[in-house]
């Protein structure tokens, strides 16, 4: 989204920002061929919580001072949905989350967010935080010569310490488990089978 | 200390959500308290007094509650929390918008979908779509947690008889505003509270070929859900969609059509009591969840479901 909004002469630069293991280097390279101008890796090896991520990239934030922040709605690993709220309520600055369209505008970006009955519009004065849902956009693929020429834009590495943060996890993890399996269950052959079933067997109907 | 629970509401009703989170603020210890901010929601705070379990009610009636602004609202709910706990909303757009802002201003990390309370500082919640199953242990106070409604038993919505306390306002939003909101009107029931879901996919081909499944949900008194596939082809609007990134549903009976049961579509319904596909493909992977499945064609076979059941 960032990369359509620069196209259309409304973003003048995009920073693509990550934190964690230096391997997020990929990551951003990614990044820099979809289109990012420079990026910026946090590096560290610590567990990072959402909190402390919204920490690091409040932190950048405060040295880059970007007009518009997008972030993902979640991430599907740890699947918390957290963190763009949390950095908006650490910059004091408007949240669009689970964002469907993102309008620039004098100031202000109106954001159409995904909510459980349907859409709802706000608008929120610059600078402000803005969480991408799936139906947002549909990312491009990455060309070769784009992939060659990431390799030459500027990546800063920074570390916890040099923002003034501290990454110690909140949350104590005690254990990891899979959960319950179900049961295998069974083919019917007709729908009049099915009804009988669903009447008789399982009495949900 | 006692638990607030933070009430989902459209300044009309309560939603069934927050009657969800009570069970769980039950499992916390301590007295729950409801807050109920909006604007002209006195029916809300009724509501929620009849609620069984809940012991009082934070009113904070004001214009700028009217539409759950997290710029207005966490700032109140921060100013709070001081005496509690435990701050728990329902693990829906309105609580994941605002629980999180809740947090970061109070200096306490945030757990998300919470489906079981084994103690007041240990949680478990999904992660990896539903793949594993988390504990954590919470050491900050409060602690500020989203409830999945599928994990709690809803509190009785009467038998409470909780006293109303009246709360002053906090300042309004900065620097957000509400434009507008366009809201999906539907006569049948909301998709998670209902005791019935029949669910369409790719399978359905097309936008019309959802009335197949309206009639099927009108003789079962059933919500209409959707895969992703089914949304992102413009079949459905998107809040129709049930999975990892849509709602987390767990009826009683869920009848997926057409739909092959992608990891991110089973994480939002696997915990149905009885599921049931629908699927000309016998290899697909909805049939290894599934309780009953019925290899065939959808067009022939769901009419046929909707006409046995007349």
């Amino acid at each position: 989204e960032a990369v359509r909004l620069q196209e259309a002469g409304q973003a003048s630069e995009i920073v693509v920002v990550s934190l964690g293991v230096s391997a997020c280097q990929e990551v951003l390279r990614t990044a820099l061929a979809m289109g990012a101008d420079r990026a910026i890796l946090v590096e560290t090896d610590a567990e990072l919580q959402p909190l402390a991520v919204a920490k690091l990239l409040a932190a950048v934030v405060a040295r880059e001072q970007p007009g518009l922040i997008l972030l993902g709605k979640q991430a599907i690993d740890d699947d918390a949905n957290q963190t763009g709220q949390m950095l908006a309520a650490l910059l004091g600055c408007g949240q669009g989350t689970f964002a469907s369209k993102v309008t620039l505008g004098a100031g202000t970006v109106t954001v159409t967010r995904e909510i459980d009955g349907g859409l709802e519009t706000v608008e929120l004065d610059l600078p402000a935080v803005v969480t991408s849902d799936l139906r947002l956009n549909e990312p491009r693929y990455v060309k070769l010569p784009n992939i060659m020429k990431a390799k030459k834009k500027p990546l800063e590495v920074l570390t916890p310490a040099a923002l003034g943060v501290d990454p110690a996890p909140r949350l104590k993890t005690l254990k990891v488990e899979e959960p319950p399996r179900r049961a295998a269950g069974i083919r019917v052959a007709t729908v009049a089978e099915l009804v009988d079933k669903l009447k008789h067997a399982a009495q949900v109907i | 200390m006692a638990v607030l629970v933070i009430a989902e509401h459209d300044n009309h009703s309560l939603k069934p959500a927050t009657r969800h989170s009570v069970s769980a603020a039950a499992q916390c210890g301590g007295e729950v308290h409801v807050l109920v901010a909006g604007s002209g929601s006195a029916a809300v705070a009724a509501a929620a007094a009849q609620v069984a379990g809940v012991v009082k009610v934070l009113h904070a009636d004001a214009a700028a509650y009217a539409h759950a602004l997290p710029e207005a609202l966490a700032p109140l709910i921060a100013g709070l929390a001081g005496g509690y706990s435990h701050l728990l909303a329902p693990a829906s757009a309105f609580g994941k918008n605002l629980l999180p802002r809740v947090a970061a201003l109070l200096d306490v990390a945030a757990v998300s979908d919470v489906i079981a309370i084994p103690a007041p500082d240990t949680f478990v919640r999904p992660i990896y779509a539903g793949n594993v199953l988390a504990t954590v242990q919470a050491g900050d106070s409060p602690r500020v947690l989203t409830v999945r409604g599928t994990g709690f038993a809803a509190a009785a919505a009467t038998g409470g008889s909780a006293a109303i306390e009246a709360i002053a306002a906090g300042p309004a939003a900065v620097g957000a505003r509400f434009v507008g909101a366009e809201l999906s009107v539907s006569e049948r029931p909301e998709l998670t509270a209902a005791r019935v879901i029949v669910s369409g996919g790719r399978g359905l081909g097309s936008g019309e070929n959802f009335a197949l499944l309206e009639a099927l949900a009108d003789k079962l008194g059933a919500a209409v859900g959707a895969s992703r596939a089914a949304v992102d082809a413009g079949y459905v609007p998107n809040d129709y969609q049930v999975g990892q990134t849509g709602k987390v549903v767990a009826p009683q009976l869920y009848i997926a059509v057409g739909i092959s049961g992608a990891i991110q579509h089973l994480a939002g319904m696997k915990d149905s009591k009885v599921i049931v596909a629908i699927n000309k493909d016998a290899e697909a992977p909805i049939f290894q969840v599934a309780d009953y499945g019925l290899v065939g064609d959808l067009f022939e076979l769901v009419p046929e479901l909707t006409r046995a059941l007349s």
